[in-house]
């Protein structure tokens, strides 16, 4: 299985290379890309410094173009896919029907994977996807079960990449304006969730409050760890009951599942994080390339390091990882 | 400009359901989406149930559309979508992408719902060539980015024969999960949910700690709290080249909310309230304004 790693910065790109990665995806510096944060990703001609290094390496790199597009900003995707398709990029990661439309009628050879924002859950769709744009690859939502990836990769026309670790999206990528509804801004329109310029903590004696345009998230008591205020990752009240009403602060850690996805016949795993330090994407990274080469070597009698879980948990959001969709205590 | 009453996306009781859609048989409402688009385990009524209730308000006149689920995950869920589109009889609107998929292999015409990312001329007249005869603009979306898709499209020589719908009234469904929120409010696991959704025909109340409603659940489906309320905008709208506007059933007043919706658009009503105490509050109509959906904006005049 190819081993898909985040970089948001030239240094953290270094750091996946170093670490291991057989792929590695960036994104350009503007709303083109989910993960459109302050002095995040690449220009010009840090991509093509990107790109060098990956060549050199033998390692691939995609680029993701996965918001979508509204009228008065079409010519900047529009550019951002002509830059990329110059650039060299092995494949375009994109989400919007219309964007793929364009690289499909102006460069037919590009390959173009599904972004996980396309939000494709079910054979039908990936079949649309394929026979429309002929795209190469899909990346699934973080909602599908064990059993329904196995089926999913039955009948999928294309080949499937799944999260394997980082930040856990709840709801249906691509299909939630939770953020929206708070900030008027969303991973769609946006590239962003819960977006950071609209975080305010308040502290007093007692306590921690995290707002998102001044709506409260979460207060925590002192010694209480505190997580970023994601929206749905608040506790809210429900009834008299003040609680996670959405969900835990957990992140995804599928290690254990390697066989298991390997076998399905997952074709790729993907690693959160562009928005994270090239010190977290190293030490993901490192983990990662050993799990996969250890079950390379050692097959069906793979099995998870503690090592591996105790330098993971020390990245993971909230301190806790979760096998999230995948082993579903919640079902 | 048309008015269009969308699919209930509540757990009603079949009860609740047929006297909710026999209330309405006699009403001016010339459109009517009708289906499970929420959760397939909701089964309080069958496909046939469904056709039974098309097929009568059809008989009255009505436009009858089926709607489709929104999120298409299981191998049983995919098997029903195939049993919706191929009913032969109907319109169906899809709200995932394997409707397209079905509708377009059966050479069928077919509504794009608001859960079909269309955020562009470009993916509009892709679903346009697909045969889409309909679109609802997706609810994060207001009236300049409608008005730059409306005048792409015509540029693009699509506009004639595709109709346009916004979501107007009503709880905005935000976002679907393969989780469950009112199974996780009752303390029960997904797969004994008990279909907890049926107790709450309006959904339940999520607040902050400071008591402010901000999302209504309603079982995988989050929604606002606020009531979104665009009817003071329809003359706007028409201008725009909208043709459809969306009322999304709510458990109380629903006609009333009609027939307001129905009088003002059709001038017999002097004054348009945002406040009327026959639609639900708080409302919001942030999106419309390209603000945060949740803020109720006073538009300038």
């Amino acid at each position: 299985m190819e081993l898909v790693c985040p970089a948001g910065s030239l240094p953290a790109f270094k750091a996946a290379l170093n670490a291991g990665a057989n792929a590695i995806y960036v994104g350009f510096k503007d709303d083109t890309n989910a993960r459109h944060f302050t002095g995040l990703n690449f220009n010009d001609r840090q991509a093509q410094k990107a790109l060098a290094l990956a060549r050199d390496s033998g390692v691939k790199l995609y680029v993701a173009i996965n918001t979508y597009p509204q009228p008065t900003g079409w010519s900047r995707w529009q550019a951002a896919v002509d830059r990329a398709v110059e650039l060299g990029a092995d494949a375009l990661i994109i989400a919007d029907m219309g964007l793929m439309t364009y690289v499909k009628e102006k460069y037919p050879q590009q390959n173009i994977h599904l972004s996980v924002q396309g939000s494709s859950t079910n054979a039908a769709s990936l079949k649309f996807y394929k026979e429309e744009f002929d795209i190469k690859r899909a990346v699934l939502p973080r909602v599908l079960a064990t059993k329904q990836v196995e089926q999913l990769c039955e009948k999928s026309p294309v080949d499937l990449e799944v999260f394997g670790f980082g930040s856990l999206c709840i709801m249906v990528e691509g299909r939630c304006v939770l953020s929206s509804y708070i900030t008027g801004e969303s991973p769609n329109t946006c590239g962003v969730c819960s977006p950071a310029k609209h975080v305010r903590w308040e502290e007093s004696a007692n306590s921690r409050r995290s707002r998102l345009n001044n709506v409260l998230i979460d207060e925590y008591q002192h010694k209480e760890n505190a997580s970023y205020p994601t929206l749905c990752k608040g506790r809210f009240k429900v009834d008299e009951n003040t609680y996670h009403a959405l969900e835990q602060p957990t992140s995804l850690s599928t290690l254990e599942i390697i066989p298991q996805l390997a076998r399905m016949g997952i074709k790729a795993i993907k690693i959160e994080g562009r928005q994270r330090s090239p010190a977290y994407v190293e030490q993901v990274v490192r983990v990662w390339r050993e799990a996969l080469d250890a079950f390379k070597q050692n097959g069906e009698r793979f099995s998870v390091s503690p090592q591996w879980l105790e330098q993971l948990d020390k990245v993971s959001e909230g301190q806790q990882t979760s096998l999230g969709p995948y082993s579903r205590p919640w079902q | 400009m048309k008015i269009a009453l969308g699919p209930i996306l509540y757990y009603w009781t079949r009860q609740k359901v047929f006297d909710f859609y026999d209330s309405f048989k006699k009403s001016e409402l010339p459109i009517v989406y009708m289906g499970e688009t929420v959760c397939s385990k909701r089964k309080e009524l069958h496909l046939h149930d469904w056709l039974d209730i098309a097929e009568s308000m059809a008989a009255q006149g009505k436009e009858v559309v089926l709607s489709s689920l929104a999120l298409i995950s299981a191998r049983s869920e995919l098997q029903s979508l195939k049993k919706i589109c191929a009913n032969n009889r109907f319109l169906v609107e899809a709200n995932d992408m394997a409707a397209v998929q079905l509708l377009t292999e059966l050479n069928l015409p077919f509504i794009c719902g608001s859960g079909i990312n269309i955020y562009n001329a470009h993916s509009l007249a892709l679903m346009h060539k697909k045969g889409m005869k309909r679109w609802v603009l997706p609810v994060e979306l207001g009236a300049e980015a409608l008005r730059g898709i409306l005048q792409d499209a015509e540029k693009m020589g699509i506009s004639d024969n595709l109709e346009t719908e916004v979501f107007c009234y009503g709880k905005l469904p935000l976002a679907h999960s393969a989780r469950c929120f009112t199974s996780r409010a009752k303390n029960r696991p997904k797969d004994k949910c008990e279909l907890a959704c049926i107790d709450y025909p309006e959904g339940l109340l999520l607040r902050s700690q400071e008591e402010q409603q901000l999302f209504t659940i309603n079982g995988i489906q989050t929604q606002s709290a606020a009531c979104y309320n665009l009817l003071s905008e329809w003359r706007h709208m028409a201008a725009l080249g909208v043709d459809v506007m969306r009322l999304s059933p709510q458990a109380e007043n629903m006609r009333a909310v009609v027939e307001r919706f129905h009088k003002v658009i059709n001038g017999s009503n002097e004054e348009i309230l945002l406040l009327d105490e026959s639609m639900l509050e708080p409302s919001c109509n942030g999106y419309w304004f390209a603000k945060p959906g949740m803020m109720a904006h006073e538009p300038a005049c």
